[in-house]
């Protein structure tokens, strides 16, 4: 970490109960300036109450927090005052028209008109909103209302971004529009706060990440150093016949540094796929198809936060 | 070791007084200015009833009913008692249109405060501006109708003064009531409660059209408790030129059930709104 590089959110022990439920279980992160900090789990994994603590909307149950150097539990107006947020569902003024949104919002902040007119269009300008101003915000697409939210909360010209699943819900076009606009806001200087489920979105984002699940964080890491510390280089993947799976696990074995036995698959993690091909062929086992590719950080994910659904 | 972050370069005014409070929350106002300047007619709509209620009942009952002999000992139109009343129900109607039926909406489809909440504003600011504009709302009507009042020559006190700042002081009673109620309401069923049970029967029975003493002793009892009746009995009182002992007490009442109802409302909105 370069010297004098400064801690922007700090939570030690952070814990949210609801009434007798652990959402957030005694956490540890550290968010630094500049950075995008991603965090990644399933549903149920404790991401967004971890996000409303930040955000001052919702009290820490227990641990300490401190976000830009201020305790929110005694200093939310004037953390939130240097905030962006953007919540997990949109809660745009259906009341307003998109200008109005942005401009009624910086009205709350206390932000003169003569600077949120201009910043305003601004803002609809780089989240390509420009031609939707004077419309009712119902009936704007999902990605629309989404970009709409990014730039309510840009109008305050924040320290930190909030993003509680920035692009879920949307179309491959909305979420790679909204992936780039974030990559500017981010090279412009901006802090984010991402939370996600979607593998290449953290990879694409964020500098560092931690990945929660129950309630616990359980690794945290570059997206890089993760796949280095919970999966191999590369991963071998193999459809057998039917009449082959009995036994497989013990004519696999030593050929990859760990094997998972999937429904449909075999995963075999390997430092070299290819060489672990080749041994499949020389021990004589039949294969419908096999895919040598590079692991990803969904690998990782997988390992730690299992293969069963959480709904 | 790295430093936790500096504190705030500027840090914005930490001022957490009832006066900032209070200087914040108009931004709630703002807001609501700015969906109503599409929309009008909806609040304009609200100042005929009683205006209505005044011709048909005021007048046309009136014509049956001659005049009605006050404390003192003087006779007024049947009009001139019912005014008053009818005032003290505008003043209510215009609050708690608002404080009900609009923040309800806004509390439990739109989501508009967890986006307010996400600013510098906090409960405190949304219950207080959420007030404040029902309370502007009721003022209109207020305004309007002591307007129309003078025109026909019901206001036969140079009390008329203190008319208005006390039909203010009502319509923010009404209007903390209103917003302390809707905390509790979760369904558009539950607003036939408060609606055909409290506020219906309050105003046709708590003094507003003929003095609570046809009732028996125990009736007349629970009547008293009601505010409207207390708002009735004072603005009555302004209008033909009493202020004593009982409207006193009329006025002690309508601040005391105010404070307590910004109170639970404030109280309620935290536990509905903060997770
Ligand atoms: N207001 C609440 N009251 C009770 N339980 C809650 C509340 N909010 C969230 N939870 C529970 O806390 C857990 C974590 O939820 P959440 O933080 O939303 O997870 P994520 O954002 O990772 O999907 C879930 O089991 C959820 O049901
Ligand atoms: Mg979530």
């Amino acid at each position: 970490m370069p010297p004098g590089e400064e801690i922007l959110v700090h939570a030690r022990d952070l814990t949210k109960r609801f009434s007798g439920f652990t959402a957030v279980d005694r956490v540890n992160f550290d968010v630094r300036t500049g950075e995008a900090f991603g965090f990644l789990g399933p549903n149920g994994a404790g991401k967004t109450s971890t996000m409303k603590m930040i955000a001052c909307s919702s009290p820490v149950t227990d641990g300490d927090l401190s976000v830009i150097g201020m305790d929110p539990r005694t200093q939310a107006a004037q953390i939130k005052a240097r905030l962006g947020v953007v919540p997990q569902t949109d809660n745009l003024d259906a009341e307003l028209t998109v200008l109005e949104n942005l401009l009624m919002y910086a009205r709350y902040f206390d932000i003169p008109m003569s600077v949120a007119r201009p910043r305003a269009a601004d803002l609809l300008a780089f989240m390509q909103l420009s031609e939707r101003a004077k419309d009712q915000v119902e009936p704007l697409s999902g990605g629309m209302k989404r970009r709409l939210t990014i730039a309510r909360a840009l109008i305050n010209e924040p320290e930190l971004l909030i993003l509680d699943e920035p692009t879920t819900g949307l179309d491959p076009q909305a979420r790679h529009l909204l992936w780039e606009r974030l990559y500017r806001l981010k090279q412009r200087g901006a802090t984010l706060i991402i939370t996600t489920h979607y593998m290449d979105e953290a990879e694409q984002l964020c500098d560092r990440l931690v990945v929660m699940d129950k309630a616990k964080i359980v690794a945290e890491g570059s997206p890089r150093e993760l796949i280095e510390r919970y999966s191999t280089r590369e991963v071998l993947e193999l459809r057998v016949p039917e009449a082959v799976r009995a036994g497989l696990m013990e004519r696999l074995d030593g050929l990859a540094e760990r094997i998972e036995e999937l429904p449909d698959r075999y995963l075999l993690y390997a430092a070299d796929g290819e060489q672990a091909l080749e041994q499949v062929h020389a021990r004589e086992i039949p294969t419908e198809s096999a895919l040598v590719r590079r692991a990803t950080l969904e690998d990782v994910f997988l390992r730690l936060t299992g293969r069963s659904l959480v709904e | 070791m790295t430093a936790i972050a500096r504190r705030a370069a500027a840090p914005p005014p930490a001022s957490t007084g009832i006066v900032a409070s209070l200087l914040r929350s108009r931004r709630l106002v703002q807001r609501n200015l700015l969906v109503y300047k599409r929309g009008w007619m909806v609040i304009f709509s609200g100042f005929f009833e009683p205006l209505f209620y005044l011709l048909g009942i005021g007048y046309g009952l009136g014509t049956l009913v001659g005049g009605v002999e006050l404390a003192d000992g003087r006779t007024v139109s049947y009009a001139a008692f019912v005014a008053p009343a009818l005032l003290a129900t505008a003043s209510m109607n215009g609050a708690i249109a608002e404080s009900i039926f609009n923040v309800f909406f806004k509390l439990n489809f739109s989501r508009t405060y967890d986006a307010i909440l996400a600013t510098p504003l906090g409960i405190r600011e949304i219950a207080i501006g959420e007030m404040l504009w029902s309370l502007f709302r009721g003022t209109l009507y207020v305004f309007a109708f002591v307007l129309v009042m003078i025109g026909m020559g019901l206001v036969i006190s140079p009390m008329l003064f203190f008319v208005i700042p006390v039909s203010i002081l009502i319509g923010a009673a009404f209007s903390a009531a209103g917003l302390a109620t809707t905390a509790y309401l979760r369904t558009v069923q539950d607003f036939d409660l408060p609606m055909g049970v409290v506020v219906m029967p309050m105003f046709l029975f708590s003094g507003t059209f003929f003095p609570i003493s046809v009732y028996p002793q125990v009736i007349q009892l629970f009547m008293e408790l009601t505010p409207l009746f207390h708002a009735v009995g004072l603005l009555r009182g302004l209008a033909v030129g009493i202020f004593g002992l009982h409207e006193l007490w009329d006025l002690a009442y309508m601040v005391v059930f105010a404070s307590i109802a910004l109170w639970i409302a404030l109280n309620r909105l935290e536990q509905r709104l903060i997770k």
